[in-house]
């Protein structure tokens, strides 16, 4: 059902909060890969507030939908949502990688409700994703598998193998996102190891792609609605994305790649989230 | 585990280790829906096309990409299904190491991989297709098992097996026409319990794979020329590892000596080593394998007499060993 207006609006308070709450996870933690945490939350929000068929009460419900974080560095933000979406207490996050915590950088899906597959290594969560769209298929099951992926992550040749098996089976159950946030640990994607044309690779692995505004939730929910209508090819969402989105001094800087905050940045990061008009 | 199997035990006499596993997996699949294959287009070599065949919808060929076949065998399971992978050893355990130990063992999975071509079994196809380390690779990771059988009935009971055993199970198997150990499957095959091949009471022999029945082999020639009682011992499963017959063994006979297919580092004789230490009675000890180096290409018939791995080879190494001097009491005024 097409987002309305209204939607909008509470999607827009749902990613401030997860905005500020990887600002604090990130305290706990020590540090964390802050800058692509903050690139896909309208993604994540979109996902989890509007289209994933789950139960956080009943996180293994048979017929949810499944998600993938493949470039799973994120973690703090995944984190984060799972927290806020009711799959446990926020507050046990204040262990965030401490001495046996269930949280760690890269979560654990043996260990943290709501987080269907462990990740963390790239360029393995399209293959779990194209193997849970074909789970789905051998046991005639109507729920549907997302899977958001790195666009430095596109560098690992597994990921094209991945993509030539969905396109091979024909997996329109799965639908991909890539997080386009145009920065890798090392530098910008095109200085590190060029990915472009990106699109086009995609098609080329007989893809139906689909570019968007990554902030955009308009944009991304027309597209994820025109994905799951899709009979023909699986499909890739390109999401256009800022790495550090919504914090003024992490935009676009590959220094926030992964970093830590002390009490004044963390007040200066709020405030800036506080005044960023997203969405 | 369910009794009997629907082939004739006898074909097994005509039949490598992989083409009795085709045919046990089809008996499974039949039994059980969840069940579903995956090959990285080695459905012929490695003998699951015949499931492929039986079930298509239950049968994924990844095309030559392991590593997705092993990531997409790790989400197949994650919806419930026991995918059994199969492909050769080399490309399991090194080309796509870090999706079987990170998707599969980390996750602790129901995934059965059948890896073929282990050791030097595909000799004349030269280092890139032989298989010298996966043993010591799959043990180093956690939740796996690690299964070696002597034979394609013993592969058969494997399989059965592995079906009834939760999480992430490795079985190594060869690809030639490999003799038969075993006339029949019902000798109580059980994954982590050694099987004792041959009594003895001189020297204990422990092996895995192909140097199972030539040890029994070489045990009969030892036991007529030179009236050496020697006991054999079947490690099919590497891990978790039988320490009780080990240190029976060592109790009783003295001295080990371990024959695989494999580096001699890391695998069963390593395995069998840390008991050996552990324990605390000394023995004498030696290991047999490839000796850190990469295989010669050839036949394996020939391989195996040139790197001691036949009965001829271990009959000498027996010898040898029964030789060697090892501290026997606790008297160490004598030195070394």
């Amino acid at each position: 059902m097409p987002i309305t207006d209204q939607e909008i609006r509470e999607l827009q308070q749902h990613a401030k909060q997860l905005r500020k709450d990887s600002i604090d996870v990130t305290f706990w933690a020590g540090g964390a890969h802050i800058g692509g945490a903050l690139s896909m939350v309208e993604i994540m929000i979109l996902l989890y507030y509007k289209y994933l068929h789950i139960d956080p009460n009943n996180p293994e419900m048979p017929e949810r939908d499944r998600f993938i974080l493949s470039k799973g560095h994120a973690g703090v933000g995944f984190a984060s949502l799972l927290a806020r979406r009711g799959y446990f207490d926020f507050e046990l996050l204040k262990d965030f990688n401490k001495f046996n915590s269930p949280f760690g950088m890269h979560l654990d899906g043996n260990k943290v409700k709501g987080a269907d597959v462990s990740t963390g290594s790239l360029g393995h969560g399209l293959s779990m994703a194209v193997g849970m769209a074909l789970g789905a298929r051998v046991k005639g099951r109507s729920w549907r598998t997302y899977c958001l992926l790195g666009d430095g992550e596109c560098n690992e040749g597994s990921v094209w193998e991945a993509a030539m098996a969905a396109a091979h089976y024909k997996t329109t159950n799965l639908i991909t996102f890539v997080d386009r946030n145009r920065f890798c640990v090392d530098g910008p994607t095109e200085k590190v190891m060029g990915i472009e044309p990106f699109a086009d690779k995609w098609r080329a692995f007989g893809f139906i792609v689909k570019e968007v505004d990554g902030h955009s939730f308009a944009a991304l929910s027309q597209a994820i609605e025109e994905a799951q209508a899709e009979t023909k090819a699986p499909v890739v969402i390109i999401a256009h994305t800022v790495k550090g989105k919504g914090v003024a001094f992490m935009e676009n800087e590959v220094g926030w790649h992964y970093g830590g905050l002390d009490s004044d940045k963390i007040i200066e990061a709020k405030r800036s989230i506080e005044t960023a008009v997203i969405g | 585990m369910a009794v009997g199997l629907t082939w004739n035990v006898y074909d097994a006499n005509t039949m490598t280790q992989a083409e009795i596993y085709g045919k046990v997996l089809c008996t499974l699949g039949e039994e059980n829906d969840n069940i579903v294959g995956l090959s990285a287009d080695l459905a012929k070599s490695t003998k699951i096309g015949e499931f492929a065949a039986k079930f298509p919808e239950r049968f994924f060929n990844a095309g030559i990409a392991e590593q997705n076949m092993f990531g997409m065998a790790a989400g197949l399971a994650k919806t419930g299904l026991i995918p059994f992978v199969s492909t050769m050893a080399v490309f399991t355990t090194m080309r796509a190491a870090e999706q079987v130990r990170t998707d599969i063992c980390y996750q602790n999975l129901n995934v059965k991989i059948i890896a073929t071509h282990g050791g030097i079994s595909f000799g004349q196809a030269g280092t890139t297709h032989q298989c010298t380390e996966d043993i010591a690779i799959t043990r180093a990771m956690a939740n796996m098992t690690v299964i070696v059988p002597a034979d394609g009935i013993e592969c058969a009971n494997a399989v059965r097996a592995c079906v009834d055993r939760p999480g992430p199970v490795y079985i190594r198997i060869g690809r030639g026409f490999e003799p038969n150990c075993y006339t029949t499957d019902a000798y109580g095959f059980e994954i982590g319990k050694a099987v004792e091949m041959n009594p003895g009471t001189d020297i204990t022999l422990i092996c895995c794979g192909i140097t199972v029945l030539q040890a029994m082999e070489a045990a009969r020639i030892l036991e007529k020329s030179a009236g050496i009682s020697v006991r054999v011992i079947n490690m099919h499963t590497i891990k978790p590892l039988d320490g009780d017959i080990i240190r029976k063994a060592i109790a009783e006979t003295r001295r080990i000596v371990t024959f695989e297919d494999h580096n001699i580092y890391g695998g069963l004789g390593s395995a069998v080593a840390e008991v050996v230490a552990e324990f605390g009675k000394s023995c004498a000890f030696a290991r047999v394998g490839i000796p850190d180096c990469f295989s010669l290409v050839g036949y394996p018939e020939d391989l195996y007499c040139h790197y001691k791995l036949d009965a001829d080879g271990i009959v000498e190494k027996v010898k040898e060993v029964m030789g060697k001097d090892f501290e026997d009491d606790d008297n160490w005024e004598d030195g070394f």
